[in-house]
């Protein structure tokens, strides 16, 4: 009754750009797009004319959708999508330009998040951010994602015993990986120390399990080998995918997320197991959905999340390397661009063009996004695992 | 008069603390729990095709796409997880940190997200309240179960409104409903009670049972008259927390200068009234403006077809009164009741509501910040009456 799904053959990722972000920033969504774009034609060579898939992803760009967007850049894509789904919109955008590819519904897709942080943006980006969100979470002391990750942060805590210093030891080894990325904005170490005794947000979330808001974009492309091959561009490819909305609806509380739905078919694709890929580019809004993919995605089992950490070194050079330029906790949360990050930094180590530190002899990467906090849970998961092409 | 205990006067300096309400922004479904909420039900959707419970409020089944009813349900549930919440943006709530809030199994099925009593924690019983917001939306709000729970929590004060050492007006305190009600005031702990007496005095004002009270003080007052409100309320002078509008004129039959009266007090009266204390009660942290009002109002009544009319025009002010206050967090709150137990009603037999009644009804529906409220029989019968079929109810009151 499974039907086995068609490999990605004939399909590669090249040009991962970030522009650097910016704690605030008076551009526009527009702007930050396209600096974006600009940073993919000096990687690639590709003009306006050459781009003919166009996927957007934004919180900020409003009263424009990647419609506003095609206009405003000079873009007369014959593919285009635009992706509403936040921290998974970067996985998502890089298997549904695939199959574009693949299909031959588009040869070169540009895969664009972008996303502004004007002085006030956040608080007017929540203010309007889902009809569950208004209804029936902000009335309750408007304590944004905060609030919602810190009830699941609680729950889980609460059924795995897991600690506060299981959460610590990721964030210190991503802040440590943020060291050499000259484009992370948090740049100064980071001690056990100083992660337990950080101010409490909104109990059990202490400030270094928050993310800062911040403008910023991330791109890359999606084209076939023969096109790269013919711009010398490096590329990877992709060895499996998945994506799943709203799992486990009936769970009171989330303590698992889509990727325990569809983690088989993950890896049968990709043919390797969790313990061969060189390194994990984990969704990191708050420490608590890194340890549920380090379990929903196979690292360790269910419930094993606290003592995996404390035997896995994350650095660059450590068992498992995780988000490798930071993550979004220490290089900052650009808007939908934070689910982009995954995807470019991945794609950077495995291609050994890094922005800090190499992985060494990285080859293989798992990639994995979690999006959009409709009421309260992540609603959006995606995982993708990609190899280098050598 | 009574001698009353000194108030604290502010300093005439200081700048004017601002008061702000939590965020507003609500959908259509969530309008129709809030209209629930407001009468004190705790209701939640259920499907009419699977019998699905639904949480939070959509406009279809998330089981079998069938059509949604809003049902009255069992109010326990379980306190899964909880959070402090010490940063936000809002500027209401900013102003109320720390906030507890936390997620409940609620009995009905769904799970939702709720305010927290202080002394409920992770694994205890809650019983929920579909309470109102000071932006007049509905919010759950979790209690102990069993037990005699402390209501002075913090959080729980926002969705209420204390009486106890606060200030109130009674804006008709002669009459039998408003001479209970002061009573009922007093009994509450109102910190000083302003008993409005319209002029001239009268021998019998002297022999009140609570004349000599301590924190009750006449104020001569007539909402029919501009100036003795305007100089009611200059003498409060300080601050002012509640209103109690328990004015009113009741006559049967056409007689018109009985009709212009009774327009005189429900309509123009409330318009000076709430005019006068609105600025008064929006600088309070939880002010509030009381009205009793006939039943009648819903659907007029032969017999007494002029002061239904009267009254269902004040009702009308009093809703869009309600509106203008709600950006201020002042609660509006409306008492229906039919024909009280006193002269007003002599012509009519029971069953009636003692004055008594009404006036325990108006301090229970401060304490639990509900907007509508039905006291006696006759209000709830032709309140549930009027819901199911108001076509109906209004050929029934005028057959």
């Amino acid at each position: 009754m499974t039907r086995t799904r068609t490999s990605y053959d004939g399909v590669v990722l090249c040009a991962p750009v970030t522009v650097p972000y910016e704690r605030y920033s008076s551009q526009t969504a527009h702007w930050w797009a396209g600096r974006a774009l600009r940073a993919l034609a000096r990687a690639t060579g590709f003009g306006p004319g050459d781009i003919d898939g166009f996927c957007f992803a934004s919180f900020s760009a409003a009263p424009d959708t990647a419609v506003g967007m095609v206009q405003h850049l000079g873009l007369s894509p014959r593919w285009l999508d635009h992706l509403p789904t936040g921290g998974a919109s970067g996985i998502m955008a890089l298997r549904r330009a695939a199959r574009a590819v693949q299909c031959g519904d588009a040869d070169i897709v540009a895969c664009v998040a972008a996303d502004t942080n004007h002085l006030d943006s956040f608080r007017q980006t929540l203010a309007g951010f889902s009809r569950f969100s208004q209804d029936a979470v902000y009335p309750y002391g408007f304590g944004g994602p905060n609030a919602t990750f810190a009830l699941i942060t609680d729950a889980y805590m609460r059924t795995y015993g897991i600690g506060r210093e299981h959460f610590g030891k990721l964030c210190v080894a991503q802040r440590r990986n943020a060291l050499s990325n000259p484009l992370a904005l948090m740049r100064t170490e980071l001690t056990l120390e100083d992660y337990l005794r950080a101010r409490p947000i909104s109990d059990p979330v202490h400030l270094f399990d928050c993310v800062m808001p911040c403008a910023g974009a991330e791109a890359f492309i999606v084209t076939t080998p023969e096109i790269a091959a013919a711009r010398g561009l490096k590329v990877a490819r992709i060895l499996a995918t998945i994506e799943r909305h709203n799992a486990f609806p009936d769970d009171p509380v989330q303590l698992r997320s889509g990727w325990a739905m569809d983690v088989d078919d993950l890896w049968s694709m990709a043919g390797i197991g969790p313990e061969q890929v060189d390194m994990l580019q984990a969704y990191d809004d708050y420490p608590v959905i890194v340890a549920m993919q380090l379990e929903d995605l196979g690292f360790c089992p269910k419930g094993q999340a606290a003592d995996f950490i404390a035997r896995t070194g994350f650095e660059i050079h450590g068992d498992l390397p995780l988000n490798t330029n930071g993550g979004q906790l220490s290089a900052g949360q650009a808007g939908a661009a934070g689910g982009f990050q995954n995807v470019t930094e991945g794609l950077r180590q495995v291609l050994h063009q890094p922005l800090g530190a190499q992985v060494p002899n990285a080859r293989t990467a798992a990639l994995s996004g979690f999006g959009l906090v409709n009421y309260d849970r992540g609603v959006c998961t995606a995982a993708a695992v990609i190899e280098a092409c050598r | 008069m009574s001698q009353h205990p000194p108030r604290d006067k502010r300093d005439p300096l200081a700048r004017r603390k601002e008061r702000h309400t939590p965020p507003g922004l609500r959908s259509s479904a969530l309008h129709a729990l809030s209209a629930r909420a407001a009468a004190g039900r705790f209701v939640l959707q259920s499907c009419q095709d699977c019998g699905a419970m639904t949480y939070p409020p959509r406009d279809a089944c998330p089981q079998c796409w069938g059509e949604l009813v809003w049902q009255d349900q069992a109010r326990g549930a379980l306190v899964l997880c909880e959070t402090t919440i010490r940063a936000t943006t809002d500027l209401y709530f900013r102003d109320h940190l720390p906030w507890r809030m936390g997620k409940l199994a609620l009995d009905a099925g769904p799970t939702a997200l709720a305010h927290l009593h202080a002394d409920l924690k992770p694994g205890d019983r809650a019983e929920m309240h579909l309470m109102l917001d000071k932006g007049g939306n509905a919010a759950l709000f979790a209690l102990p179960a069993g037990g005699r729970p402390d209501m002075d929590d913090r959080q729980w004060r926002e969705f209420t409104v204390p009486v106890k050492d606060r200030i109130v007006l009674v804006s008709d305190a002669r009459s039998a409903v408003g001479r209970a009600v002061v009573k009922a005031l007093h009994s509450a702990g109102a910190g000083l009670i302003f008993a409005g007496m319209a002029p001239p005095a009268r021998a019998a004002d002297l022999t009140d049972e609570w004349a000599g009270l301590d924190r009750v003080q006449t104020l001569p007052f007539d909402i029919t008259d501009s100036s003795l409100v305007a100089e009611g309320i200059s003498k409060i002078a300080g601050p002012l927390d509640i209103v109690i509008n328990t004015a009113r004129f009741v006559r049967g039959g056409r007689n018109l200068v009985d009709q212009k009266r009774m327009m005189d007090i429900a309509v123009l009266g409330f318009m000076r009234l709430s005019g006068a204390c609105a600025p008064m009660l929006a600088g309070r942290p939880a002010g509030a403006f009381v009205d009793l009002v006939s039943i009648q109002a819903l659907a007029g009544e032969v017999g007494f077809a002029g002061y239904a009319a009267a009254e269902a025009a004040h009702l009308s002010l009093l809703q869009s009164f309600r509106h203008d206050m709600r950006a201020q967090g002042v609660r509006v709150l409306s008492i229906f009741s039919g024909p009280s137990d006193d002269e007003d009603y002599q012509s009519v037999p029971p069953p009636k509501v003692a004055p008594a009644r009404l006036a325990r009804e108006v301090v229970e529906a401060l304490r639990m910040g509900r907007e509508i409220s039905c006291v006696g029989e006759v209000a709830s019968d032709a309140m549930e009456r009027w819901l199911a079929d108001p076509a109906l109810f209004v050929r029934e009151k005028n057959l």
